[in-house]
């Protein structure tokens, strides 16, 4: 059964663009939050996370912050 | 034992990466990151073969160009120490321990910091060093950029276009950088600048709410959300003892990249190489990886080895 999967991000952060492009190479389906120009996002990711940094993944409840790539892994089970 | 260890992955280290894989030399590139500064660029129009390409999509084709090669890439480790052992080296990560008969280091630069108390704890709390990536979160917001020279500019332009308001904090009598750059930040109805101003303090609970300011002798607090520090770069160049650096703290190298130390060699923005280009880091790369060539071939013990 998939994941449920989330990434709170930016267009232009480049280890947000790394992030994205990891799960793909996996294959793993997921949702993509924007946050430019989206204050409710930002807000959310705030509380959530306790920061602003991006990118931050949401794994069935679980945050990983930055783009780390063994607790991704770990998190997903690949 | 390798015949090459490579710390960075920037264009630096992946070109000699790429160079070593064609030499079929025994090699690993360990890094922190896949880019490094390059990869934090934005609009690159002076990297030959693309006429415009951003930083995270020419760094995206470094990497194409690496997949070609059976490279053993350490990715999210980060070198901490190089040591000298007898005609070889050993390099101690956050995670293990490699020897290698030679290193090339290609560590790039960093963000240089405020050197405030509080700034790590901020860090990602409303702190930032980076415009591109972290800008977006700062829409309608009020936000300041520290720093007076072409990034603090740039920081400057790109943020007025999100942010509610910016304040661009400058510790010198007037803004440093290119002229055009600086017309627009001066004549935006939505920047303020602030010469002779230095940032004193930090201030908020979980996440940044003002910072404290000395202008002139006075003290003051500018009530903002977002920090961007744009004060310029130190060199990552704190692996070994007794390697020769310049005032900045830049690696010595020769034209061969060639440290002081027989069998270190060094590449890119971390070295003195005059101008600090993606292309010119990417040929130092090169250049660096051809010399550790020629230097274990000189070797007699490791030359009957080499393919």
């Amino acid at each position: 059964m998939a994941k449920n999967v989330k990434v709170y991000s930016t267009p232009t952060c480049p280890w947000c663009i790394r992030t994205k492009q990891f799960l793909q190479e996996n294959n793993i389906v997921f949702e993509n939050i924007d946050l430019s120009g989206n204050e409710n996002a930002a807000e959310e990711l705030m509380r959530k996370t306790g920061q602003m940094g991006v990118p931050v993944l949401d794994i069935e409840g679980q945050i990983i912050i930055g783009f780390d790539k063994e607790k991704i892994k770990l998190a997903l089970g690949i | 034992m390798h015949d090459l260890i490579i710390i960075g992955a920037g264009p630096a280290g992946i070109t000699a990466g790429v160079y070593a894989a064609r030499q079929n030399l025994d090699f690993l590139l360990l890094s922190r990151d896949i880019g490094g500064q390059a990869a934090w660029s934005g609009q690159i129009g002076n990297y030959t073969g693309y006429q415009l390409i951003s930083g995270p999509e020419l760094v995206e084709k470094f990497q194409e160009h690496m997949r070609q090669y059976n490279i053993a890439l350490k990715e999210n480790e980060s070198a901490e120490r190089i040591f000298a052992l007898e005609d070889a080296f050993s390099v101690q990560t956050d995670k293990a321990q490699y020897q290698g008969r030679s290193v090339i280091i290609a560590t790039g630069k960093r963000s240089r910091n405020l050197g405030l108390a509080k700034e790590e704890y901020f860090r990602n709390r409303g702190l930032t060093y980076c415009a591109t990536c972290d800008g977006p979160l700062f829409f309608k917001k009020d936000v300041a950029v520290i720093g007076g020279g072409n990034s603090a500019l740039d920081a400057a332009i790109q943020l007025e276009h999100i942010a509610n308001f910016v304040y661009l904090v400058n510790n010198t009598a007037s803004l440093g950088g290119d002229a055009l750059m600086r017309q627009k930040v001066e004549h935006s109805a939505k920047v303020k600048v602030m010469n002779n101003a230095n940032v004193i303090d930090i201030k908020g609970e979980n996440f940044v709410q003002a910072l404290t300011i000395r202008q002139l002798g006075k003290e003051a607090e500018i009530p903002v959300s977002g920090v961007f520090v744009e004060i310029g770069l130190v060199p990552n160049s704190d692996l070994m003892d007794n390697l020769d650096k310049n005032e900045q703290g830049e690696i010595k190298v020769d034209a061969y990249n060639q440290t002081n130390l027989s069998g270190i060699f060094a590449a890119g923005d971390v070295t003195d190489v005059p101008e600090k280009q993606i292309i010119i880091a990417a040929g130092e790369g090169a250049k660096a990886a051809i010399s550790v060539f020629k230097y274990l071939a000189r070797k007699p013990a490791w030359a009957d080895k080499l393919p």
